[in-house]
């Protein structure tokens, strides 16, 4: 196992901003920082905008073929694991918690990227819908704890925690 | 603003963030999904088991991230201008009903669009594919409902 560095912490900080810089890029530049043009693809009544095919198309054409490359790799370039969810089960948690944020994407049209991407320019239906959804995060790790109190974190970080490293 | 939004800007920027994706899960190992990057933001200060101190690790490249996709809008905006968007039926009260339905959902459920639909999705992962089916399923309804029985103005 290698020791991490000062360097490798650094750029392990600049690659992540990086990231984020090229996502928030794209979001913009697919058109999805605008939810009338996300709701014009989830209003099949409506007048139709395949807009959002494209950007999940080219997003998962692109990954589906790089992450079989990048997985390949013994360990990532400025990390020791990969950390991927481990899980394969269908429990109830993912699909109530997919119908229920299914229900408020296609109330407005926004999911958490291009709502946090469009407070870049002051948009000020952002205002409202981020704090929203930080505090509907907050309220769902508020339950889980409550009710089993011995796991206090987060389900997305528990599943982050197994890692493919042999 | 990109006049009419071609098809091909929708997916070249797709395609940026699927270059994004890869990029961090090569560099970092990590996956690009913006409802657990920003819930780990939340949630990861009031943690003390080894979850919990290992969320609190992830704090410092998550804040990163979220800085650098808020300054990826800002470029994109100036690059090609970004949408202004006022909708009459956009009220305080349900983009705060819609924003606690998001942010609890993907919460629950362990991703949103870029975990499951685009990283789940590129990695053929079962639990993945049937979130991803399940909250555009969810949503197609709700949207048909919200604006053709409800007729709000969105």
């Amino acid at each position: 196992m290698t020791t991490p560095t000062p360097k490798r912490a650094l750029n392990f900080g600049a690659a992540s901003f990086v990231c984020g810089l090229v996502f928030g890029l794209g979001l913009v530049v697919a058109g999805m920082t605008d939810p009338r043009k996300v709701l014009g693809f989830l209003d099949l009544a409506g007048a139709w905008d395949p807009s959002l095919a494209f950007v999940l198309g080219g997003a998962v054409g692109f990954s589906a073929v790089a992450f079989r490359g990048v997985l390949r790799q013994a360990r990532p370039w400025f990390s020791e694991v990969f950390r991927l969810p481990a899980r394969t089960d269908i429990d109830s948690a993912l699909v109530i918690g997919a119908v229920l944020f299914g229900v408020g994407w296609g109330l407005v049209g926004y999911c958490p990227g291009p709502a946090i991407v469009s407070l870049a320019w002051g948009n000020a239906e952002a205002w409202v819908l981020v704090p929203a959804m930080l505090a509907g995060a907050a309220l769902q790790w508020w339950h889980a704890r409550r009710r089993l109190p011995a796991q206090t974190s987060v389900r997305g970080d528990r599943e982050s925690l197994a890692s493919t490293e042999s | 603003m990109l006049a009419a939004h071609p098809w091909w800007a929708a997916l070249g920027g797709g395609i940026l963030i699927g270059v994004a994706a890869s990029l961090l899960l090569a560099a970092n190992g990590r996956i690009a999904g913006v409802s657990g990057i920003a819930g780990g933001l939340v949630n990861g200060w009031w943690q003390s088991d080894p979850a919990g101190q290992q969320a609190r690790r992830e704090l410092p490249w998550r804040a990163l991230f979220l800085v650098g996709l808020i300054a990826g809008g800002g470029l994109g905006a100036w690059l090609i201008g970004a949408p202004v968007v006022e909708r009459p039926g956009a009220s305080v009260g349900l983009l705060a009903l819609a924003g606690v339905l998001v942010g609890y959902g993907t919460a629950l459920g362990g991703g949103c669009t870029s975990g499951h639909g685009v990283c789940g999705l590129a990695r053929l992962s079962r639990r993945s594919i049937v979130a991803t089916a399940i909250f555009l399923g969810t949503a197609l309804v709700t949207t048909y409902v919200a604006r053709h029985v409800l007729g709000l103005a969105l």
